[in-house]
C-alpha cells in the first residue's frame, strides 16, 4: 500500500446520528448552585472503591480528603463542599447496585474555599509523582469510563510512549462539555499537557477533534505554548470516533491490536476534559470537587453546560434546570452510549460527561422486531468490521462459544451503531452484551475449576 | 413532577428510523412502473397476471401464518415483492390459474417452510418461476406480441385457461429476442430492448424503467448496488469478450444486457437481501458468479435464457461466500477462522 497512501484520517464504518449539539454547544459553563445534601459513593471509577477517612458527624472543608485510594487502581475522593459528615451508609449507584458512601450537609452560609494541597511542581516532579499527584487528586477518566488515570498513564516495562493523543472528539449525540472545555480552559489543558509529556515520555501530544467542533481546533491551535511539541489534528464527523481505538486509527492510522491497550502501538490517549483537570489541581495538589455536565435533551427546560460539585443528588440536578412533564427517561452519558437511570437519588459522579432527558415523545420507538433481512447496514456500521448480523443470530441460538471463537464477539466494544441502524430492530447491542458476559462467566468458572485440580 | 416513574431501556437510546417493513414498501413503489410500464404494452392480460400472482401470495402468507398459529407477516409488504416479481417473470398471456399456483408454491415453498421472511436460502419468486417452468414448460414459453391494438379491452385467449387443461395456443403469439437470436439468429435492435418495445415476459421487456427503480432504491441506501453492478458488469465483459473474438456468432455485449430477463434480475432479483451475501466482497463475487453462469447458460446452455437458474444457483452457494470471505477484524491480522 505504500504508494496508495490515500488513507482519509477516519476510522472505517461507523454512523452518523443526528448530532443536537447547537443546543448547548454556544452556551459558556455556568457554576451549579450547591445542593443542600451532598452524597458520594466510594465506587465512581473502575476497580477498588475509595476507603472512608473520615466520621459521621465531622465537618469538613472544601477539598478535605474524604476517601482514601483503596488500592493501586483506585483513587481517593476529596469534598465537592464544605460541611457536615451527616451520616455513612449505603448509597444507590447508577448500576442498581448499592456502594458505601458519604452523605455530607452543606454548610448554609459558607464561602466554598478550596483547601490548598501540597503542589506537584512540574519542572522537579519526576514522571512517578507526577503520576502519585494524579492519583491523589483523584482524577479518572471524564470522558464516561471513569478508569483510574494514574493507571493508564504508567508505561508497562519494555514499551514505549511515543505519542500523546488528547481526546477532544465527543461523538456523542447532545454533549458538548469536551466543546466548551476546550474553549474555555485552553491553557489548562496545555498545563495539563506538560504533565503529561513528562509522565509518559511521549516525544510529542495531538489533540483529536471532530470538525464539528472547528472552532474549538481554532482557538487550541491559535494557543499551541511555543516549548511543547503539541499539534491538533480536525477529523471528519463520526461515531465512535471517540473511542480510544478508533481514535488512534484516525489520528495516526495504527491499528490496536485485538485485545491489547494503546500501549502496544506506542500511543497513550486521555480525555481533554481530564488533561484540563490535571493541569488545573496539580499545580495547587487539590483533588477533584466538581466537573462540567452538558444538562440537553427535549425534556430539559434550562439546557446548558454547568459546573457541579461531584456528588449533587441527580434530582437536585433536575430540580434546578427544570423538566418536561412528559419527562420519561434520563440518560447518563449520551443516548448511544449512556445508561438509562433507573432512580433519581444517584448523584453526578465524576464519569459524568452528561445528562440527556428524553420526553415520552422521543423515546417512542417502533416497537416491532422483524426477522434479520440481512440488508448488510450492520456490516457496514460496526467500527470493527464484525459481523453483528451472524453474531445476533447466534446468540438467538445461544452459541455464545461459537460467537467468541469464530465470529470476535470479545473485541466488540458495544458502540451500539449495529442496533442503531438495523431497520428489523433487533437488539443486537444488547444481545452482545449479554453474550460476552456470560462468555466471560464461562472463562472465569473453567479457571476457577482448573485451579482446584 | 419529579415523581413520574422513569423507563429503563439499554443504549443505544435512539435509532436510526428505518425500518425493513419501509424497505419492503419502497421495494414495491420501485417495481411499480416498470409494472404500469407493462400493463400499457400487453394490456389487461398483463394486469390480471399480475394481480393473479399477488393475491396468491399475500393470500398464501395470511393462511400460512394463521395456520401455525402466528401473527399474520402480510403487513412487512414482502409478499407482495414476491407477487408482484413473479407474476413481473411470466408472460403475459399465462394461464391465471397458473400463475395463482406460482404464487403459492412461491411463498410456501420459497419461503414458508425454511421460517419465513429473513430465513430463505432462496428468492421465492424465482422459486415459483423454477416450478412453473418445469410444471408448464410451453406456457411459460409461450410469448404474446407487445402493442396490440385492442389489448386493454380484451385478454389472451389462454389468460382464462381451466385449471389442468393445456392452454390454447394463442394465434398471434411471437418469439422473444433471445430465443429469435438462439435459434434464428435474429438480432433484435438495442433501442428497442432498452425501451422495450418488443415481446417478452410481463416485467422484462423496459430495461430503462428497471434501471430507474435500482437507481431509487440506491439513493435511498436501501439497495446494495454492487450486485446489479457487479452482475451486468461481468456480463458485459465476458460477452463483450465472446463478441470480439467472433461476432457473427456470439451476439453483441449490450444485446446481452438488455434482452431477457437480466435487468429484472440483476436489480430486483439478484439484490434480494436475504438470499445474498453480506459482505461488500461477498455480493461482488456473488453478482460475478451470476453473471458468468447467465453468459454460459445462454450462448452454451440448452435454453435461450438462464437468469433465473444463475440466480437461485448463486442464492444456493451465497451462505458459503459469507463463510469464506471475511472481513478482517480491527486489530488483527489475518482473517477469522473458517468455519
Amino acid at each position: 500500500m505504500g504508494l496508495l497512501n490515500f488513507r482519509k484520517s477516519t476510522f472505517k464504518h461507523g454512523v452518523h446520528p443526528p448530532e443536537h449539539k447547537s443546543e448547548t454547544n454556544g452556551l459558556p459553563i455556568r457554576q451549579f448552585p450547591f445542593a443542600p445534601l451532598i452524597i458520594l459513593p466510594m465506587a465512581q471509577h473502575i476497580g477498588a472503591p475509595s476507603q472512608i477517612v473520615v466520621r459521621e458527624g465531622q465537618e469538613v472543608a472544601r477539598g478535605q480528603l474524604l476517601a482514601k485510594a483503596g488500592g493501586y487502581v483506585s483513587v481517593p475522593l476529596h469534598a465537592p463542599v464544605s460541611g457536615t459528615i451527616r451520616k455513612i451508609a449505603n448509597v444507590p449507584t447508577i448500576s442498581g447496585k448499592m456502594s458505601p458512601g458519604i452523605f455530607l450537609e452543606t454548610f448554609p452560609f459558607s464561602s466554598q474555599e478550596v483547601l490548598e494541597g501540597t503542589p506537584v511542581d512540574l519542572e522537579t516532579a519526576t514522571p512517578e509523582q507526577i503520576l502519585q499527584g494524579i492519583q491523589d487528586a483523584g482524577i479518572v477518566g471524564l470522558g464516561g469510563a471513569a478508569f483510574p488515570t494514574h493507571v493508564k498513564l504508567k508505561i508497562p516495562e519494555g514499551k514505549s510512549c511515543e505519542a500523546l493523543i488528547i481526546n477532544g472528539i465527543e461523538c456523542e449525540p447532545y454533549l458538548t462539555t469536551d466543546h466548551r472545555v476546550m474553549l474555555e480552559q485552553a491553557d489548562d489543558i496545555f498545563m495539563g499537557i506538560r504533565y503529561l509529556l513528562k509522565a509518559t515520555g511521549a516525544e510529542r501530544a495531538i489533540i483529536g477533534i471532530e470538525a464539528n467542533k472547528q472552532d474549538a481546533a481554532d482557538h487550541l491551535e491559535a494557543r499551541i505554548p511555543e516549548d511543547i511539541p503539541v499539534t491538533v489534528k480536525v477529523v471528519p464527523v463520526k461515531y465512535p470516533q471517540g473511542s480510544e481505538k478508533m481514535l488512534i486509527t484516525a489520528v495516526l492510522g495504527r491499528e490496536v491490536p485485538s485485545g491489547g491497550l494503546p500501549i502496544e502501538v506506542n500511543v497513550v490517549v486521555v480525555n481533554v476534559a481530564t488533561t484540563a483537570e490535571i493541569g488545573r489541581l496539580l499545580p495547587h495538589g487539590r483533588g477533584i470537587q466538581e466537573r462540567v455536565i452538558t444538562i440537553t435533551g427535549p425534556a430539559v427546560k434550562k439546557k446548558g453546560n454547568y459546573l457541579i460539585p461531584i456528588g449533587t443528588p441527580l434530582r437536585y440536578v433536575l430540580e434546578q434546570v427544570g423538566v418536561d412533564e412528559q419527562i420519561s427517561e434520563v440518560y447518563m452519558g449520551g443516548p448511544m452510549m449512556g445508561v438509562a437511570v433507573s432512580n433519581l437519588d444517584i448523584s453526578i459522579v465524576k464519569g459524568a460527561s452528561g445528562i440527556v432527558a428524553f420526553t415520552e415523545e422521543d423515546v417512542k420507538r417502533p416497537q416491532e422486531i422483524y426477522p434479520c433481512i440481512k440488508c448488510g447496514a450492520c456490516v457496514d456500521a460496526c467500527p470493527i468490521s464484525l459481523n453483528p448480523s451472524k453474531l445476533g443470530i447466534l446468540a438467538k441460538f445461544e452459541a455464545y462459544d461459537r460467537m467468541a471463537e469464530d465470529f470476535h464477539l470479545m473485541d466488540c466494544f458495544e458502540c451500539g451503531s449495529c442496533s442503531y441502524v438495523c431497520p428489523s430492530h433487533i437488539p443486537l447491542v444488547q444481545y452482545f452484551r449479554l453474550a460476552k458476559s456470560i462468555v466471560r462467566k464461562r472463562a472465569t468458572a473453567k479457571q476457577t475449576a482448573e485451579h482446584a485440580k | 413532577m419529579l415523581n413520574r416513574t422513569l423507563n429503563i431501556s439499554t443504549s443505544p437510546h435512539i435509532v436510526k428510523g428505518i425500518s425493513t417493513d419501509s424497505i419492503m414498501q419502497n421495494v414495491v413503489w420501485a417495481l411499480l412502473p416498470v409494472a404500469l410500464f407493462a400493463v400499457y404494452t400487453f394490456g389487461m392480460s398483463a394486469l390480471l397476471v399480475l394481480v393473479t400472482s399477488t393475491a396468491a401470495c399475500v393470500l398464501t402468507e395470511h393462511f400460512m401464518c394463521k395456520y401455525s398459529k402466528k401473527k399474520s407477516t402480510i403487513s412487512d409488504w414482502s409478499a407482495v415483492i414476491t407477487g408482484l416479481l413473479l407474476g413481473l417473470t411470466l408472460p403475459p398471456n399465462f394461464p391465471l390459474w397458473m400463475a395463482f399456483s406460482g404464487g403459492v408454491i412461491a411463498i410456501a415453498l420459497g419461503k414458508f417452510i425454511f421460517g419465513g421472511l429473513g430465513y430463505n436460502v432462496f428468492n421465492p419468486a424465482l422459486v415459483g418461476r423454477a416450478v412453473l417452468q418445469a410444471a408448464f414448460p410451453v406456457a411459460i414459453t409461450t410469448w404474446y406480441p407487445a402493442f396490440l391494438p385492442d389489448r386493454f379491452f380484451s385478454v389472451s385467449v389462454s389468460t382464462f385457461t381451466v385449471p389442468f387443461m393445456e392452454p390454447a395456443i394463442d394465434a398471434m403469439t411471437g418469439a422473444t429476442p433471445l430465443a429469435a437470436f438462439k435459434f434464428d439468429h435474429v438480432t433484435t435492435s438495442t433501442s428497442d430492448l432498452a425501451l422495450g418495445l418488443i415481446s417478452g415476459s410481463t416485467g422484462e421487456t423496459c430495461a430503462l424503467l428497471i434501471l430507474l427503480g435500482g437507481l431509487y432504491l440506491i439513493a435511498r441506501n436501501m439497495m446494495n448496488w454492487r450486485i446489479p453492478v457487479a452482475v451486468l458488469g461481468s456480463v458485459y465483459v465476458l460477452s463483450g469478450i465472446l463478441y470480439l473474438i467472433n461476432p457473427q456468432v456470439y451476439p453483441s455485449p449490450l444485446f446481452m444486457l438488455f434482452s431477457g430477463g437480466l435487468m429484472l434480475g440483476a436489480v430486483f432479483m439478484a439484490t434480494d437481501m436475504v438470499a445474498s451475501p453480506i459482505t461488500p466482497l461477498g455480493v461482488v463475487v456473488y453478482g460475478v458468479i451470476i453473471g458468468l453462469l447467465v453468459v454460459v447458460i445462454r450462448i452454451w446452455g440448452g435454453l435461450p435464457e438462464g437468469v433465473m437458474y444463475a440466480i437461485l444457483l448463486a442464492n444456493a452457494i451465497s451462505p458459503h461466500i459469507d463463510n469464506l470471505i471475511r472481513p478482517r477484524v480491527y486489530g488483527t491480522t489475518k482473517s477469522l477462522k473458517r468455519s
